[in-house]
């Protein structure tokens, strides 16, 4: 029996539901617009008068992780996680904002009279999920998120929310993630064949590249994985928190006939880069969702292309917006057209929010 | 199938040229017979499995799953077999069973147009994702992965240790799974027979001219001829009795005879002709555009035939009768052509040599010619040249002309296929006419892979429209984006709403620079439509 539950929402079971999670269905105070809307600058916030990942300086930023297409320089004052923060730093260098304020996960404070909540998104170290809630209306917006197992990264923490803010990376049917280990296995598996050539990974330089490493050393490989100049800080960053790593050495400065044999990380961009013409005859693999498509594979130059991502994959998407109860789903950024489309046959409130800037660096 | 499969997969994600030439020559030892055979025969498109369409294919998927969601996603894969096989919803804990790709040909060859839903459905459900993605590129053909007829053929000729010519003698006569090939390259048959089969013999191919060649070149030693716009054919006949039998070869060797009975009826000689397929209105050369009007089409109709009439410019004689006249020199060669086409007549004539006496007078002619419709520039061959396959350097040159350059503005962007799949680089650009923008033209490639990411950037940022998969991108007078277009040629069009249709357009450069108000008029365009001069008459039968 549906069961009104004062002014906020209720829950009902829905018989469409397959995953049979109830959907819940709000009885809202206000329009969930007046606490969130999209601007030019990013999404804004007017009763707490910020900003969500804004894509230009603002006043006021709220930031859910650190990649750079969610996380910019030359804002006023910053609320993030500790980690964010750190990154940020390492990355944009030191006043990278006016003033800073770190959030514990799990943490909130009321500003403007909205209670501002940081909970894990899983996606990368740092990475959280904002909470807001404002006259009964209650809106998380994930940021970048995932849910697979990854010791690298915070598991995500589910919060039910009337409006639910989602990525849609990888938004459609075509993309499910394999289990990340046998695509390790893979690379390992040409590294036995060919001991003799370097294995020279493509893996984006905050996140990525720090799970692929802990995979591998899941995996068994416990010598020494060299590292691209780009990639040192931050993954010296992860060591600090405690995330181990093993032995870990820079590619700079060695021999080409010391480089036989040996992973190398790189960003991908390094893979079609002249830096990468140091090594005599590499086997390249690339580390990313995209890899899935073939011919994204072939556009990256991968020889052997690892379906690897820290975005949720189409099944996931569903899952989450079905888990959180959300009765109205607003998607930011990439595949949003086939999202929407999904959502809006299962009854539920979408819309895409055409953000503009988000995705376009390599995190996926 | 997973062997297969396990094989163009890594085909496909190996750059190298020796190692995918390692990769099949490895198959053909370890594969059985017909597996390898119908294997050989998919890698150089002989493969025909007339009952497998794609039609029938989205039929299937259609059935499967969402139409909204099917067609966003082979939007964004750009690959209708690779969608399918990433979106079939196998049977959770179903049993997968492999299927051997010689099974697969053979059960298909036989089954009805009615069975073979039903029985690819059924291969789909017990399949791994790999096996469904091989079985599909099988069907539909078009593999993407980087390997010509030619590289597949080398790999056999290694595997077999011949030379590659030595097949490509004998093909022509074989058909697949190509059993006794295999038995011959393995020492354990005799070599096939090409027997009376007409075959294709490799094409002598030109480099193009550099402006400091000219000064090593001696214009004495050289002929010259337009290059016409059409298609390079290889023509091979024979006569039995009164009768001729004619076939017709593309550059690659494919057999498009079916695709032109008015020509190969029209054939009557033996030997093997080398030349370039036109079609003919009235007694002039037409463009480009009339010979595509031949090309993909399932049937030829005598309405298409006695509208767009093809014909044979020849340039070359690589056989006359049984006589090989590769040896000799051009000289010698294009003797014993006149000799030939003198006696014919009809659809065949020779192409006319360019009296010159130097290199700046043919280059005047050259440029006279520009904006002719069906010649692309001037061919350059060394009178002493002996006729040899592949591209030697050093004795045969085109020349071709300037192309046209204009200024457009970007208006609508498609994502590709293929290589682009994903990206947004197909790009639909206007001219200016009065205060509005009109399509003039669509172009896919000339762009870095940098520049790509670029523009594809802008495009998924500067979206104002969406028409399924079409975008429209912002462009008025201040904002959008100006990209030179360099184009061969200009025709009239009544498909496009300018009028105008230009021929080989692609992105020349990006003017990320340049105000769009600042692009080019369609009266520019138009202006230069109107100096070309009327279409040349044909060479004289």
């Amino acid at each position: 029996m549906p069961r009104a539950i004062g002014r906020g929402p209720r829950y009902v079971k829905s018989s469409r539901s397959v995953l049979d999670v109830p959907i819940l269905e709000t009885a809202l105070a206000i329009r969930p617009e007046t606490l969130l809307h999209p601007r030019p600058e990013g999404l804004y916030c007017p009763p707490g008068d910020f900003y969500i990942d804004p894509l230009r300086p603002v006043a006021r930023a709220l930031i859910t992780h650190a990649h750079s297409d969610h996380a910019r320089a030359g804002h006023g004052h910053v609320l993030a996680t500790r980690e964010t923060l750190d990154i940020m730093r390492i990355r944009l260098g030191d006043g990278f904002c006016g003033s800073e304020q770190a959030m514990p996960f799990g943490g909130s404070l009321t500003h403007g009279g909205v209670r501002v909540g940081f909970h894990p998104a899983g996606h990368v170290l740092g990475s959280a999920q904002i909470e807001l809630e404002w006259q009964g209306c209650r809106i998380v917006v994930s940021g970048d998120y995932k849910r697979r197992t990854d010791p690298t990264a915070e598991p995500f923490a589910l919060r039910r929310c009337d409006v639910f803010v989602t990525e849609a990376t990888f938004g459609l049917p075509v993309f499910r993630h394999p289990d990340a280990r046998d695509e390790a296995g893979r690379l390992l598996a040409s590294l036995a064949r060919f001991p003799e050539r370097t294995h020279l990974i493509g893996a984006y330089s905050l996140g990525k590249a720090q799970r692929m490493i802990r995979l591998l050393r899941e995996c068994g490989h416990d010598a020494p994985i060299l590292l691209h100049g780009a990639l040192e800080k931050v993954t010296q960053y992860y060591e600090t928190r405690g995330i181990a790593l093993g032995p870990l050495e820079p590619v700079a400065g060695r021999k080409a006939q010391d480089l036989a044999g040996r992973i190398v990380l790189c960003p991908p961009s390094a893979l079609a880069d002249r830096w990468s013409r140091r090594f005599p005859d590499p086997v390249t693999a690339v580390a990313s969702g995209w890899m899935r498509i073939r011919a994204r594979a072939r556009q990256r130059g991968a020889e052997i292309p690892m379906v690897i991502s820290d975005h949720a994959d189409w099944r996931e998407l569903q899952q989450t917006i079905l888990e959180t109860g959300a009765s109205e789903i607003w998607v930011t950024h990439g595949q949003e057209d086939a999202l929407v489309h999904w959502c809006q046959q299962r009854g539920l409130a979408a819309r895409p929010l055409r953000l503009v800037g988000y995705g376009d660096e390599e995190a996926a | 199938m997973n062997r297969f499969a396990a094989l163009i997969e890594a085909l496909a994600f190996e750059p190298r040229r020796l190692a995918k030439l390692t990769l099949m020559e490895d198959y053909f030892r370890a594969a059985p017979d017909p597996d390898r055979g119908y294997c050989l025969a998919a890698l150089c498109g002989a493969l025909e499995l007339p009952s497998a369409k794609p039609a029938m294919l989205r039929q299937l998927i259609s059935e499967r799953t969402d139409p909204v969601l099917f067609a966003l996603s082979y939007d964004y894969v750009g690959d209708l077999s690779e969608t399918i096989a990433l979106l079939w919803p196998a049977p959770a804990g179903g049993p997968v069973r492999d299927a051997a790709i010689g099974a697969v040909v053979e059960t298909l060859q036989k089954a009805t147009r009615r069975e073979v839903a039903g029985l690819v459905a059924d291969w789909l459900d017990t399949l791994d994702e790999r096996g469904r993605w091989a079985l599909l590129k099988l069907m539909t053909g078009g593999f993407r992965i980087g390997v010509s007829a030619s590289l597949a053929k080398l790999a056999l000729a290694r595997f077999g240790r011949v030379e590659a010519a030595a097949i490509e003698e004998i093909w022509h006569g074989l058909a697949p799974p190509y059993a006794g090939l295999f038995a011959w390259l393995e020492g354990r048959g005799p070599r096939p027979d090409p027997g009376q089969a007409l075959t294709f013999r490799s094409p002598m191919l030109a480099h193009p001219v550099e402006d400091e060649d000219f000064d090593r070149l001696d214009p004495r030693d050289f002929s010259a001829e337009w290059k016409w716009d059409g298609i390079r054919v290889q023509a091979a006949g024979r006569l039995r009795g009164n009768d001729a039998e004619i076939r017709l070869f593309s550059r690659s060797g494919d057999d498009i005879t079916a695709a032109f009975p008015d020509l190969a009826g029209a054939l009557r000689f033996e030997g093997v002709i080398d030349g370039e397929l036109v079609v003919l209105d009235g007694d002039a050369v037409a463009p480009f555009s009339a010979v595509q009007q031949r090309l993909n089409r399932k049937a030829v109709s005598a309405r298409l035939m006695a509208e767009f009439p093809a014909h044979l410019i020849a340039y070359d004689c690589l056989f006359a009768g049984e006589e090989d006249l590769r040896s000799l020199a051009l000289a010698g060669r294009r003797e014993r052509l006149e000799a030939l086409v003198a006696t014919h007549g009809g659809r065949l004539r020779a192409s006319p040599p360019l009296e010159f006496d130097s290199w700046a007078d043919l280059a005047r002619q050259r440029a006279q010619s520009a904006e002719h419709p069906a010649i692309e520039g001037v061919m350059l061959k060394r009178l002493a040249s002996p006729y040899l396959a592949g591209r030697p350097k050093g004795h045969w040159y085109k020349w071709k002309r300037d192309p046209g350059l204009v200024d457009c503005v970007l208006m609508y962007a498609q994502r590709g296929h293929g290589k682009r799949s994903s990206y947004y680089s197909d790009f639909t650009f206007g001219v200016w006419d009065g205060d509005r923008l009109v399509p003039v033209g669509k172009a896919y490639f000339g762009f870095s892979d940098a520049e790509l990411i670029e523009l594809d950037r802008f495009v998924r940022q500067n979206t104002t429209n969406r028409f399924g998969p079409v975008r429209e991108i912002m462009h008025d007078a201040r904002t959008g984006l100006v990209l030179e277009i360099a184009y061969e040629g200009l025709q009239r069009s009544t498909r496009h709403k300018s009028g105008i249709a230009m021929r080989f357009p692609r992105i020349h450069r990006i003017r990320w620079d340049k105000p769009p108000a600042e692009a080019d008029r369609l009266t520019t365009l138009q202006a230069a439509l109107a100096r070309a001069p009327a279409s040349p008459d044909a060479p004289d039968a």
